[in-house]
């Protein structure tokens, strides 16, 4: 094999270091940063000797081990559910008609920030929310809005719905995603042939190969799902909140001597998260002999009808809460008089968008340069790394897929935190290149996530037959394989453009509350009650991604149009 | 016009030895290799080529005429590549294909315009320049992709099965279009197959590689 000595194998081997180093710099320096404070070292704040002061504090705040408890719990009860109901969906509808039609209508909702999402959840199911309203005072007698206390429940259950119905959309992307690996069709007939039901067939013979493909992702969102902030202030309880939102109140606090404790409850998040992994591994393992067992049984689990149209049910219930919590958060921003139990507005006003508009110019901007700039270098980074992955001949394998996962396992609080302190001692904290990087820790693995395997899947015969021609590879790269490859590079980007968009906690730290975006001002809202102003937020935040991918499907649908292979 | 000559190629994956030939193929020949698949005889176009997979190991050296290409990039080495499937670029136009593999010293758009629209001429295809190669019936398409490769002025053909998945009526129809412009232009041709029709019309030499010999 003749080694590439052309500019872009030079250029290309630029990519993978790069990466690395924007992965993984940030991580180690930002723990490090976390680890320090929190035994008491930094000179900046008078720390300059090693103590457990800080945790002594830590574990003396009230309820602070309910704090930590309820973020182990939402954490891994929400992460179960959902994986349980995406299981059971794919198990019993993959291949259908069915299947197609929820598919269409949940793949959509994995671009709305998740605090556009649960802002949405929250307007649905709020004593005096669009639900309430819509049963009352008919079924209710409810001519007042009732005294429950159905948002901010002190056990998490609000928090654990809205995370549920934020990571299904995920889940069943990336289970589609793995879907390919097995044949589906034969495996479906194989198993019907020897009289097993829908589901137990298809969890016999494949889900094991599908999870051992997905399992890095279920691992990120359990981690994320334990370690969440703003949708557990928007939805998750108060008194004590979640762990998380508790350190991160810490960490803004006027007190500087909290820093410490905050860095010491950023340990406490993480062995939280650790923890959080180690259960999960604990029922995984579990999950696994009872599958065994059966199959080893023989137990063919023929009458699933009930079950399997349960779980299309909560599936398709699951889209509909999203869907129905966006129009809730559109009618808000819109709403005039609306007196409870009127299930509509009884008028309609542009007044709040006109009075909030010249506010959120400012936000608006910060947050479209951010997710645009982040999202340019993380797919040139991709594109660079996936160049070098053909020079070398190697994709790198599990380990690199475990690195380009580490942003999304390492829980955000437990280095963000660092990074910031590390910012502070550099003057780089509240510079907008700073939340550009901050940005691109969290963007870079899904644009890599997204682009990898329709880059890989390319028929590289054609650039063979291109190269046969007598043309460089930089032709080649700009005029074949680029161009061909365009609608799946502008999903990537539109990707990423909605990590950066929903980004709430990097922005918050690495911004210093001066870079404000829609995402940080639509949380702080949250405490407060005006309802036309967040739906006004979170109705923006939700409209930003949706036009990065309405351009990522129109763009290549308009540049080809007259281009039939093109078109799909 | 020049000859390829092979010398000493031997090709392996990993520790397992897939082919090794020694060949001379003069302008306006085709010598066929054929082999059952899974011989590995695609990589041997691959390695002439210059385009060989890095998992593959190779040693030998390649000649066209004097001038040796064994360490020249792709680019460079002037293969002109038909696989069993056409490979139009689905985003240009067909025109926009063979335009594309015009040299570079044809200069400005309406006189490579006006060379593929000749190009396609030749091939019988005078009036379809302007249109989607999607929608273009599999006779035509391989049409196409043999006019593209002819402007870029090759130094050789490479043809993977390139009839393997035409209808029996239009392969031998194509067949004899290929190796007519391939004698024209008195290329070198080499050709891998499985099909025995396909080496008796090439007419030339046959070697059969992968089997324990």
């Amino acid at each position: 094999m003749i080694q590439p000595r052309d500019g872009v194998a030079r250029i290309a081997r630029l990519g993978p270091p790069l990466t690395v180093a924007i992965l993984a710099g940030p991580i180690l320096a930002g723990l490090a940063g976390t680890i320090l404070p929190a035994f008491g070292y930094l000179p900046a704040l008078g720390g300059a000797r090693l103590t457990t002061d800080a945790f002594a504090t830590l574990f003396a705040m009230p309820g602070i081990a309910r704090s930590a408890t309820l973020s182990l719990t939402t954490g891994l009860v929400s992460s179960g559910i959902s994986l349980l109901l995406v299981m059971l969906f794919v198990a019993g509808w993959a291949g259908t008609r069915s299947f197609s039609r929820v598919q269409s209508m949940i793949s959509p909702l994995l671009s709305v920030p998740h605090a556009a999402a649960a802002f949405g959840f929250a307007f649905l199911i709020a004593p005096s929310g669009l639900l309430a309203r819509l049963v009352s005072p008919g079924l209710t007698g409810w001519t007042r809005p009732p005294d429950l206390l159905v948002l901010n429940d002190p056990a998490g259950l609000a928090l654990i719905a809205g995370l549920v119905v934020k990571e299904v959309p995920f889940l069943l992307l990336v289970t589609l995603a793995a879907l390919p690996q097995i044949r589906l069709t034969e495996t479906r007939a194989l198993a019907a042939a020897l009289g097993y039901g829908r589901i137990a067939g298809f969890l016999y013979l494949a889900w094991p190969a599908i999870y051992r493909q997905i399992r890095l992702a279920v691992f990120a969102v359990v981690a994320f799902a334990a370690s969440v902030v703003d949708v557990a202030i928007i939805l998750g309880p108060n008194i004590p909140a979640t762990l998380a939102v508790r350190l991160v109140g810490w960490m803004n606090d006027q007190n500087l001597s909290m820093r410490f404790v905050a860095a010491a409850g950023a340990l406490l998040q993480l062995v939280v998260v650790l923890t959080a992994l180690g259960l999960w591994i604990v029922v995984e393992r579990a999950f696994a002999r009872l599958r065994e067992a059966l199959c080893a049984r023989g137990t063919r689990l023929r009458r699933d009808a009930g079950l399997r149209h349960a779980s299309l049910g909560l599936m398709t219930l699951s889209g509909g809460i999203v869907l129905a919590g966006l129009v809730a958060l559109g009618l808000w921003s819109v709403a005039g008089l609306w007196p409870f139990p009127q299930p509509l507005p009884s008028t309609f006003m542009l007044q709040p968008w006109m009075e909030t508009l010249p506010r959120v110019a400012g936000p608006l901007a910060t947050t479209l340069a951010a997710a645009t700039l982040s999202t340019l270098i993380a797919i040139l980074l991709t594109l660079l790394c996936l160049l070098r992955e053909r020079d070398t001949g190697r994709t790198g394998g599990r380990k690199a897929l475990a690195f380009i996962y580490l942003p999304l396992i390492v829980p955000q609080v437990a280095f963000l935190f660092g990074l910031q302190f590390l910012f502070l001692s550099v003057g780089f904290v509240a510079s907008f290149s700073g939340l550009v990087l901050a940005h691109l820790i969290f963007v870079l693995p899904y644009v890599f996530l997204s682009l990898s395997d329709p880059w890989r899947a390319f028929d590289r015969r054609y650039e063979a037959v291109a190269a046969g021609l007598g043309k460089r590879r930089w032709r080649t790269l700009l005029a074949i394989r680029l161009p061909m490859l365009a609608r799946p590079i502008l999903t990537a980007a539109a990707v990423g453009f909605a990590v950066s968009v929903g980004q709430y906690l990097p922005t918050l730290l690495i911004g210093a509350g001066r870079l404000p975006t829609i995402t940080t001002e639509a949380v702080a809202l949250a405490s407060g009650g005006a309802r036309r102003t967040i739906g006004i937020y979170a109705f923006l935040q939700m409209l930003l991604p949706a036009i990065g991918f309405a351009i990522a499907i129109a763009l290549p649908a308009l540049l080809f149009r007259h281009r039939r292979a093109m078109q799909s | 016009m020049n000859g390829l000559t092979l010398d000493a190629i031997t090709i392996a994956l990993g520790q397992r030895p897939l082919l090794a030939i020694s060949a001379r193929v003069a302008p306006g020949e085709t010598l066929t290799v054929m082999g059952a698949s899974g011989s590995g005889k695609s990589t041997l176009l691959a390695y002439i080529g210059g385009f060989l997979a890095a998992e593959f190991s190779a040693s030998g050296r390649v000649y066209s005429g004097d001038a040796e290409i064994t360490s020249l990039p792709a680019e460079d080495r002037h293969a002109g590549l038909l696989f069993q499937d056409p490979l139009l670029f689905p985003h240009m136009s067909v025109a926009g294909n063979v335009a594309f593999a015009l040299p570079a010293n044809i200069k400005g758009r309406a006189a490579r315009l006006e060379q593929a629209a000749a190009a396609l001429a030749d091939v019988g295809l005078a009036d379809y320049g302007d249109g989607d190669p999607a929608t273009l019936s599999g006779g035509q398409k391989a049409r196409v992709a043999l006019a593209r490769t002819l402007v870029s002025e090759p130094r050789m053909m490479l043809l993977d099965e390139p009839f393997s998945k035409l209808d029996a009526g239009l392969r031998a129809q194509i067949r004899d279009l290929v190796f007519a412009k391939a004698r024209a232009a008195m290329l070198p041709v080499i050709l891998v197959t499985h099909d025995e029709a396909d080496a008796r019309a090439a007419g030339g030499p046959v070697v059969t590689i992968g089997e324990d010999a």
